[in-house]
């Protein structure tokens, strides 16, 4: 188990280093940084000067190696828009991503495994149609339109839910099951498939044969077994759901991390584009190392593959 | 499990009583809750040039005359009387006894500092066509002041009682623009008494706001304006009760919510004007637009009268020059008109040599849905326009650094009503200037500089001639703006796009 964390983390540490390279060099790429920082109207010689006090007339290389040094610390620098610290800025932005990531992965478990789950037990029953149908509309419904649906319904026409905003954690229903929605298809697909597989297997007829009771060879035996691969899937949801609630932040007014990458986007805010994109793909990377590990936890043969 | 069931449980509870909600406040607390899809960069007045800024001016700060939007007269304001001393200067009897919302008096240092201040370039200020007429402002004595203007600028009181606003000096020399962003101070009808950069503003009624103002004193207590991107969000809200106020509406959707019992839509023309810009100066990164036969094909490439039916709003009006009409010094007269023909269109490109057409990158900011339906006028016809929307920052900057050479441009004139605050942006060699022709700099300097209005009218006559001849811009319409608010507030919308919430009341 340590050799394989020892792997794994070595492979996760890679890809981190790899991503942050691919990201300093699409924005210094994309856009002249000294004029961005001179601003509006700056004369050549203006640029001239920021381009030296800020060393980007130096190479590329060493601009990222220091730039590396300096986010290994925390420093990402100041926003262009803002005109303010960039991890200040993220800080105070994080939390409103990290509650409606982990409020939308809760939603999407709860609402997908245990349809996943009935759904295996009465195979081509109207139960698992039913599944199946929540799967594709799950697929093909754009989650703006959903969310919009929801926030009349729920906040219109029945008055129940707060419809944007992000004052109480009321507020994060409605987004959460927006976002949730979107990964709950293929987590119940997941666990349906693994059940399937599970449940036909001899290890749970020996179970039933010796006796065990309905519930204990589903709960204790089959389900555990078919869940390793939906902790998997659901880590590398939870981090497409942190990096890809732009829309969903957007449409509920949620002044999160996505939706203040889409300002900096817009903005050519570079420093705080490449910090929250270094910032999402290290979320990605933990939550999928975390899942290998978690798996190679629950089943030894991973560890050994 | 425990957590899921205890997150379920307070769903369910929350489900099954309403009242779970944040209390609305509204017209219980005499507050309004307003919307905007876009925020300030700046809440300082003079580094920042969007709309929703202009309108939070007017409320924290105050001029020293004041327009009666209704009449059009100059009205006294923080100055009590002022006269021409001569063509270049200006001078102010200052009043007494007025006090800004940190409890500094007013006196000519605030003047002299702030027109200092944000008049010399190295200072930066981003709005720098509304005061860089500015020369100097000098202190006569504690109550009088008087500005000079670098050559003779009739439109010079029309500036200044609009986007010029006066700051106190000691506090502005202390925190500068960006502590006068994070926290405004000002002497206007409401302050700002909590900010949270791009995301919300809280303003409170200055129960001292003094009484002489030829503005009402405000009845509403507490102001809240929210950033909210979507604006179906605003719209749901606005449904909901959790706004009271929302603006920008678009014209298809302002129908639909005319139709909502609780609610009222209401709209006008704005002094906000709508155009296509075409990049032809040298370096323009579209280089088609420097064939004349191009531009021209783009302007009878649109049907702009359709798109008033359609996309836009009837109560706006097609444009043919790069003004809006009710300014001192815009007309139509003599300029050329380009009728809605897309064969002859067809016909320009192909002698320009483009039989197939062109693609060509088109940048927007808002309208989008305008945006769209032009792009479709101009596919008609074989040019493929591919949408760049972004921020309108962004997209200034993308034009000033020569990155974009097709925009599709408005602009307000900050509310200004002489044509001295819109055409010359655009063609006076300023940062904004995408075309750079000499002839229309100097007869626009013409019209700026001279005192006698007629002399100033032909003038800038001529500069709006040129500017149609050569087909420089797709001038499109005046902008409409529809609002739409809660039944039980009184609210009366201006030509100048300003809401006035200092006269707004609950019924």
């Amino acid at each position: 188990m340590f050799q394989f964390l020892i792997r794994r983390a070595g492979l996760a540490l890679l890809v981190a280093l790899t991503v942050s390279l691919v990201c300093f060099l699409l924005v210094n790429l994309s856009t002249d940084v000294a004029t961005a920082m001179a601003g509006e109207g700056a004369t050549a010689e203006a640029i001239d000067t920021i381009r030296k006090q800020y060393g980007l007339d130096r190479p590329l290389a060493v601009q990222y190696v220091e730039w590396l040094g300096r986010a290994l610390r925390g420093d990402f620098g100041d926003s262009l828009y803002f005109r303010t610290s960039v991890s200040a800025l993220v800080a105070e932005r994080m939390p409103v991503t990290l509650a409606l990531g982990a409020a939308a992965i809760l939603f999407a478990l709860v609402l997908s495994v245990p349809l996943g789950v009935v759904a295996a037990l009465r195979p081509g029953s109207w139960i698992d149609r039913l599944t199946l149908t929540i799967a594709v509309v799950g697929q093909a419904m754009p989650s703006f339109w959903f969310a919009l649906l929801l926030m009349f319904f729920f906040g219109v026409t029945l008055g129940l839910l707060p419809i944007s905003g992000s004052d109480t954690w009321l507020h994060f229903v409605l987004p959460a099951i927006a976002l949730g929605y979107y990964a709950t298809p293929a987590i119940m697909r997941l666990t349906r498939s693994g059940m399937l597989e599970v449940l036909g297997s001899d290890y749970i007829r020996t179970a039933r044969a010796k006796g065990l009771r309905a519930p204990s060879v589903l709960f204790k035996h089959a389900l555990r077994n078919a869940l390793a691969p939906v902790v998997a899937l659901a880590a590398v949801q939870l981090g497409f759901m942190l990096g890809g609630s732009v829309v969903i932040e957007t449409v509920f007014a949620l002044h999160g991390l996505g939706y203040l990458a889409w300002e900096s986007i817009a903005h050519n805010d570079f420093p705080v584009v490449q910090a929250i994109v270094l910032l999402i793909s290290l979320f990605y990377i933990v939550l999928t190392l975390l899942a290998d590990l978690a798996n190679a936890w629950l089943d030894p043969r991973i560890r050994i593959a | 499990m425990k957590t899921t069931a205890a997150s379920l449980a307070a769903l369910a509870f929350a489900l099954s009583f309403g009242t779970a909600m944040p209390a609305h406040a509204g017209k219980k607390d005499n507050s309004i809750r307003l919307a905007a899809n876009q925020v300030p960069e700046s809440l300082d007045a003079y580094f920042n040039n969007v709309r929703i800024g202009v309108i939070l001016a007017h409320h924290i700060w105050d001029h020293l005359v004041s327009r009666d939007p209704k009449t059009n007269e100059y009205k006294p304001s923080l100055a009590t009387a002022w006269r021409w001393v001569d063509n270049q200067t200006l001078e102010f009897d200052l009043r007494k006894g007025v006090r800004f919302h940190n409890g500094e008096p007013f006196d000519a240092d605030d003047v002299v500092y702030t027109l200092n201040f944000v008049s010399k370039p190295e200072n930066k200020s981003t709005t720098q066509q509304n005061v860089n007429w500015i020369a100097e402002a000098v202190k006569v004595d504690a109550y009088k002041v008087r500005i000079k203007t670098k050559k003779p600028f009739p439109a010079a009181l029309e500036y200044l009682a609009g986007p010029v606003v006066i700051y106190p000096n000691e506090y502005y020399a202390k925190v500068g623009p960006k502590g006068m962003s994070e926290k405004p101070v000002g002497s206007g009808p409401y302050k700002v008494v909590e900010h949270q950069p791009g995301r919300l503003i809280r303003l409170q009624r200055n129960a001292e706001f003094f009484k002489e103002s030829p503005r009402t004193q405000p009845s509403v207590e507490r102001l809240e304006l929210r950033l909210i991107p979507d604006q179906n969000t605003q719209m749901a809200e606005l449904m909901a009760g959790g706004l009271d106020w929302i603006y920008n509406v678009a014209p298809d959707q302002a129908r639909q919510m005319k139709a909502v019992p609780s609610l009222e839509v209401t709209s006008g023309e704005t002094m906000r004007i709508v155009w296509l810009t075409m990049a032809t100066r040298d370096g323009s990164p579209v280089p088609q637009f420097k064939d004349i036969r191009v531009r021209k094909a783009i302007n009878h490439a649109i049907d702009r009268q359709a798109m008033l039916k359609t996309v836009v709003g009837d109560t706006a009006r097609v444009l043919h020059t790069q003004c809006f009409p009710g300014q001192f010094g815009c007309t139509d007269q003599g300029a050329a008109r380009y009728e809605y023909n897309p064969a002859k269109a067809k016909a320009l490109l192909a002698e320009a040599g483009y039989p197939n057409g062109f693609e060509v990158d088109l940048y927007a900011y808002r309208e989008r849905p305008q945006t769209e339906a032009m792009i479709g006028y101009l596919r008609a016809v074989g040019i493929r326009a591919n949408l760049r929307f972004m921020q309108y920052a962004a997209m200034r900057d993308a034009l000033r650094e020569g990155k974009a050479g097709f925009a599709h441009q408005t602009w307000g004139s900050f509310s200004v009503n002489d044509l001295s605050a819109s055409t010359p942006v655009y063609f006076k060699f300023e940062a904004d200037d995408v075309t750079r022709d000499q002839k229309v700099r100097e007869l626009l300097d013409a019209g700026d500089n001279s005192v006698n209005p007629s002399v100033r009218q032909v003038a800038y006559r001529n500069a709006l001639v040129q500017i149609a001849e050569q087909a420089y811009t797709v001038p499109l319409y005046s902008l409409p703006v529809y609002y739409a608010y809660t039944k039980d507030l009184r609210f009366t919308p201006y030509p100048d796009e300003i809401p006035r919430f200092w006269e707004v009341r609950w019924k």
